[in-house]
């Protein structure tokens, strides 16, 4: 029991994530995450304000049973798994967050700052997170893939347009954490 | 419910991110600020395995449950679309730490500040829908 509850290395990360990757094409589907937000999308009837929804969800309900999934396997984990969430960072990033006014830095997964009820009805940390979650929406939309679905099923497969997506992602990643970070906090 | 296997599936992918810390802000927080080998590691991991099971289903060594060939699907070309659209998620990922696989796993953890970034996730969505046609590729 003790492997279950304690966090797993990097290196059992990576075969496990290719695992799945392996198992969504082998049930017959292409391995990704970002286009469920267009299938919810369309559940919620957005073929009403443009073309671009109307298509039909049912034929994507193994997707959507594959949200569920992930879901229902975030709750197992945060309450049964994970008894302890503390991370092993950097002590060079610790003192950088500390140093920006975080408290508490490293001892759980998601940062009080951004992720605390004080933090979230807050104006500033609502648009914090919503305006962070149109980014992801439509850049993932207009790139045609996340992580899973660019970074590794599309550079796995030698695919240009998914290196042009992962230095975008690079890009817009280290403009978030060097300067929109340290503006914010 | 022949689809229940996706479900299962998951599960299985949430508990891997979730012990792995590939949900934590602080990890790609320290990812961006090229602190730590831990992401480049469990993504690279990730890409290198993935390249070897892509190469056996090329070959046909592995075929799908229904016995045809695997292929995935091919990535829409254009410079402006990648990495544009790719710096817009990345803007969204680094600040908020969440990404698309990811938000719905922190709904489990996190329902309220994660349902927040997927409503502006499905905004996002819905304004690239609106606007996709008069957008350069």
């Amino acid at each position: 029991m003790d492997f279950i509850l304690e966090p797993w290395a990097w290196y059992v990360g990576g075969p496990l994530i290719a695992l799945t990757l392996f198992l969504y094409f082998y049930f017959g589907q292409n391995f990704g995450a970002s286009t469920n937000f267009e299938t919810l999308c369309t559940m919620v009837g957005a073929g009403k304000v443009s073309d671009y929804f109307k298509k039909d969800w049912k034929e994507r309900d193994f997707a959507m049973l594959f949200v569920i999934g992930l879901i229902i396997g975030g709750f197992i984990s945060s309450n049964f798994l994970i008894p302890n969430q503390t991370i092993d960072l950097n002590p060079k990033t610790i003192q950088e967050l500390t140093d920006l006014g975080f408290t508490n830095v490293s001892n759980q997964y998601f940062p009080d700052e951004i992720f605390s009820n004080e933090a979230i009805f807050s104006l500033k940390g609502f648009l914090i997170l919503i305006l962070s979650g149109v980014c992801i929406g439509f850049g993932t939309r207009y790139a045609g893939g996340c992580t899973s679905g660019h970074a590794i099923t599309g550079l796995s497969s030698f695919q240009l347009p998914s290196l042009l997506a992962v230095i975008g992602f690079f890009i817009g990643g280290i403009i978030a954490v060097w300067f929109i970070i340290p503006i914010l906090f | 419910m022949k689809n229940i296997k996706f479900l299962l599936l998951g599960i299985f992918f949430a508990i891997v991110l979730s012990k792995v810390q590939a949900i934590s802000w602080y990890r790609f927080y320290e990812m961006f600020r090229f602190e730590s080998f831990h992401m480049f590691g469990i993504i690279g991991g990730a890409v290198v395995v993935s390249a070897i099971i892509m190469q056996l289903f090329k070959s046909e060594k592995i075929k799908d449950i229904n016995g045809n060939k695997i292929t995935p699907k091919q990535k829409q070309k254009g410079y402006i679309r990648t990495l544009v659209g790719g710096t817009f998620f990345g803007l969204g990922w680094g600040v908020s730490g969440a990404c698309a696989a990811p938000v719905f796993v922190i709904l489990g953890f996190k329902w309220l500040p994660a349902l927040i970034i997927l409503l502006g996730a499905l905004i996002g969505t819905l304004i690239y829908g609106l606007v996709s046609k008069k957008l350069p590729n």
